[in-house]
């Protein structure tokens, strides 16, 4: 911990960025919030325990925020593989983020000044379901078709079409969302279930194969839906089908969005 | 008009059974994972009271989240007609609400009801029915008794329930429509004897003065900085407009086909950069400081001074469900603070 | 369980109003106008310059605009909008004989009463005037209850402007003073107006402050830039008019939408003095 309030002092000392995204306790003691650290000695609030799970890359490409400056990060390994990923849609550039790198333990702190070495770094982080998330997949799994499909109906039925699962995933950076494109109007905007089934599919869709699993979605879900499920689903899916893990290498290509002569598929060719 | 009876809680059972089978829906907390949220209920057995809030209010009764205003039909040559039928909301029985959630209504009736009555809001009103039930616990986002509420308060209710035993609830019967409760099943409800609610309920701390909030807010309004500063974790989501029993922002919407169509009304906020953004690109509030800053300019000093209350309750709802942890109590004291200081 | 329905109206149910006419001004822009389809609604209707409505293309929404038309006018209203978003795009497929919605009129109204027997000045700029063509109208058709009435028009280009044929119109007539102008470039080899920006084209025709009222409505550069031209001549800010256009869905306070502070623009605007729009917060 200390190590890492040092090394905020010393960035913001001199000058290299001027402020510093991390983890500050939060309304309870089960609770830590974002900080932002922009002088020295606010880098003593800093904390770095397991409340800190939520993906403070959100962060990186909010205007407000932007505009404060050079930036670092702390990033536990799910944020630091949605760095790589939103490198490898162009959303970062080389250099523009410095990333404090904190080990999956959550000990040690490391600079990464350049997406060589934090791909140097997640690459020695697994990455993939906990035990939790895999037996709540394999529940919807051994559903019937009918059964799964009433399942996700019921969940989607309850969404109340605030778009803060859009709001909270680091992934979801369009300027304007397709949601908000109104001629034609492609996805109903009133949160009936047309609607919300309609949301709930391009948002999955839109998120398959670049999810990285933060789920930061379903926490922000004032209505309790378990969606990072299904973007959970669909990155198995993708990795199944085209061998694509999001947030790999700041330069991988996007399965979903490349055409290549060999594809597999005869209907794209 | 109150009367104070007891009712024990093995009745609501009965009193459920019979409110349902007076053609009445019944709204209630149902629990799912961790939280409580109002459903549709047929059983008192579905009913999950153990919550100190649950997490979406109770408004969805009186101004649900997606409710059409007009349908119509297209005919030939450009011609469009209404297709009319009376407006018949469920006559509906909301159980479990908690004190601070019954003030609510009248912040929402406060908007829904000036100068243009709306005939949605009222008659779903109208057809409603309040059972509260008083707080016996308390978490540290609960802040009613800051905002003039408390938790045995009565206003909104039309019946008040407060455990006075494990088996017992004190009633008052609050309203007429209250006393149409009791009328389904008089018998299950008995004289109260002495019982007394005080002891039962929750301590609420005053957090802060809210009369001096209302003064010293309106002084921080040009200190750009505070509102940035509280704002910059903001993701603009907006769950706390859509969990808040108080926010009445709706949008309009229209869904048609060749045939004909719908004109719907949904739930906003002000939170949402699309909110206020005009066709020429425009935004009279483009950035996120603004916006928290009408969140908070509008319940504090805006309501005071156009609807005559404040458009807060106290429910904490906001602070519970933002997803990065932005306590409204902490940055209205903070608020406080800063006008205090000038 | 059957309760009585009250007789509370839908405030959100439209006119049904037939279009009678329409009027390409400029590119992209065009004028309605509509009369009513039950004359029942058209002999109880009335509503006075400077109110709004909110007009439908059904299956696409609602869209707000002044009523552009002056209520001296009877048995029609006129709306003038620019085809920018989807309903106004609806609208702007629409023909004569189609139906479209109207709700209103809603809001407040300019003061004509308080200014008869003073001199008006109009200073409007691009899709500004039409909310001003109601008060123009409504001045000139009650033309001996007012002194000079002089009216400054400015557009980007010549094919900008908006209803050319009223302007020659007022051009023509002797108890109108009529300045035109276009941007630098926008002008034509046979333009006969004056070229400059609306600013600079109030200053040099130096409308005179005594006894007189300003309205003034344009983009907000235009007006940002207009206003201390005014100030200068001697026009004080709560002789000065404008209409707020903030965004709104309902119309009738309801919404939130066009919320400034504590003031509804829809129920306590949308005319306002300058005075009054210095008392707002920077939101509009």
């Amino acid at each position: 911990m200390e190590e890492l309030k040092n090394k905020v002092r010393e960035l913001l000392k001199a000058g290299t960025v001027q402020a510093v995204i991390g983890y500050r306790a939060g309304s309870d003691e089960k609770t830590a919030r974002v900080a932002f650290v922009r002088q020295p000695d606010e880098a003593d609030g800093l904390i770095l325990d397991p409340r800190c799970t939520d993906n403070l890359a959100v962060y990186l490409l909010k205007p407000e925020v932007k505009l404060l400056g050079k930036l670092a990060i702390v990033a536990r390994p799910t944020t630091a593989r949605t760095i790589l990923q939103l490198a490898s849609e162009n959303q970062l550039a080389d250099g523009q983020v410095i990333v404090l790198g904190v080990s999956a333990d959550g000990k040690a702190v490391v600079e990464l000044a350049s997406f060589e070495a934090l791909e140097k770094f997640v690459g020695q982080v697994p990455a993939g379901l906990t035990e939790e998330e895999k037996v709540l997949l394999a529940k919807i799994e051994g559903m019937s078709r009918e059964e799964r499909w009433a399942f996700w109906q019921s969940e989607f039925a309850r969404c109340i079409k605030c778009y803060a699962c859009r709001a909270a995933c680091p992934m979801c950076y369009c300027s304007r969302c397709i949601v908000e494109s109104n001629q034609p109007q492609w996805i109903p905007v009133s949160p009936h279930d047309e609607g919300n089934l309609e949301w709930h599919l391009v948002r999955a869709m839109h998120l398959a194969g670049r999810c990285l699993n933060c789920g930061f979605c379903a926490k922000a879900c004032p209505m309790g839906i378990p969606l990072n499920l299904l973007t959970q689903r669909l990155a198995e899916e993708a990795k199944a089908a085209f061998g694509a893990v999001a947030g790999g290498s700041a330069t991988g290509e996007y399965a979903l969005s490349m055409f290549k002569a060999d594809d597999k598929e005869g209907f794209i060719r | 008009m109150a009367e104070t009876r007891l009712i024990r809680k093995d009745a609501l059972t009965k009193l459920f059974e019979k409110t349902r089978q007076s053609g009445r829906r019944i709204l209630a907390p149902k629990a799912k994972g961790e939280q409580a949220f109002f459903e549709e209920v047929t059983s008192f057995g579905e009913v999950c009271l153990d919550h100190v809030q649950t997490r979406s209010s109770a408004k969805e009764a009186v101004f649900p989240k997606c409710e059409a205003l007009l349908r119509y039909k297209f005919g030939d040559k450009g011609a469009v007609s209404y297709d009319e039928k009376p407006f018949e909301p469920p006559v509906t029985v909301v159980f479990g609400t908690r004190p601070c959630d019954a003030r609510s209504l009248a912040a929402l009736r406060a908007v829904f009801n000036w100068d243009t009555p709306d005939k949605f809001y009222l008659e779903r009103e109208a057809r409603t029915t309040i059972i509260s039930v008083s707080c016996t616990k308390a978490d540290s986002d609960c802040f009613c008794t800051s905002v003039g509420g408390g938790p045995g308060d009565t206003a909104g209710s039309d019946i008040l329930l407060t455990p006075v035993s494990d088996k017992e609830y004190l009633a008052e019967i609050l309203t007429e429509k209250g006393q149409a409760i009791v009328a389904l099943a008089p018998e299950l409800f008995a004289t109260a004897g002495g019982a007394q609610k005080e002891p039962h309920l929750a301590k609420v701390a005053v957090q802060f003065d809210v009369n001096e909030l209302a003064k010293t807010i309106p002084v921080t309004f040009n200190d750009e900085k505070v509102w940035q500063e509280q704002s910059l974790a903001c993701l603009g989501c907006g769950t706390c407009a859509y969990v808040c029993p108080t926010c009445a922002c709706f949008d309009i919407q229209d869904e048609a086909n060749r045939q004909g169509g719908v004109r719907l009304r949904c739930w906003d906020s002000c939170g949402f950069s699309l909110f206020t953004l005009h066709t020429s690109g425009h935004n009279p509030r483009h950035v996120q400081s603004q916006r928290w800053r009408q969140r908070v300019m509008h319940k504090f000093s805006y309501y005071l001074e156009r609807q005559g209350m404040l458009g807060c309750v106290g429910c904490g709802r906001c602070s519970r469900a933002c997803p990065v942890d932005m306590n409204l109590v902490e940055h209205l004291k903070e608020l406080a603070l800063h006008g205090r200081n000038g | 369980m059957a309760v009585a329905t009250s007789n509370i109206p839908n405030i959100y149910k439209p006119y049904l109003m037939r279009i009678e006419k329409v009027t390409v001004e400029a590119p992209g822009v065009r004028t309605f106008r509509l009369v009513f389809t039950n004359p029942e609604e058209a002999e109880k209707f009335t509503f006075q310059a400077g109110q709004f409505a909110e007009y439908s293309s059904f299956g696409d929404g609602e869209s707000t605009f002044c009523i552009a038309s002056s209520p001296t006018r009877k048995g029609y209203v006129e709306c003038t909008f620019r085809q920018a978003g989807r309903v106004t795009s609806g609208l702007a497929s629409k023909d004569v004989g189609d139906v479209i919605g109207f709700r209103g009129p809603y809001g407040n109204t300019f003061p004509l009463e308080a200014w008869e027997g003073k001199n008006i000045v109009f200073v409007a700029g691009g899709i500004a005037l039409p909310p001003m063509r109601c008060v123009i109208w409504n001045v000139l058709d009650l033309r001996d209850k007012y002194k000079d009435v002089t009216i400054l028009y400015g557009a980007r280009t010549v094919a900008d402007l908006v209803y050319k044929d009223e302007l020659a119109e007022w051009d023509a007539r002797p108890d109108v003073r009529l300045v035109t102008t276009v941007d630098p470039g926008g002008e034509t080899p046979d333009w006969k107006g004056q070229i400059g920006f609306v600013p600079a084209v109030v200053e040099k025709a130096a409308p005179s402050a005594e006894n007189s009222i300003a309205v003034v409505c344009g983009p907000p550069i235009m007006i940002k830039f207009t206003l201390p031209v005014l100030s200068k001549l001697g026009f004080k800010p709560e002789n000065i008019f404008t209409t707020l256009e903030n965004r709104m869905k309902c119309g009738v306070g309801k919404c939130g939408r066009c919320n400034v502070g504590k003031t509804y623009v829809c129920k306590d605007g949308p005319v306002f003095t300058f005075a009054q729009v210095k008392e707002l917060p920077p939101e509009y």
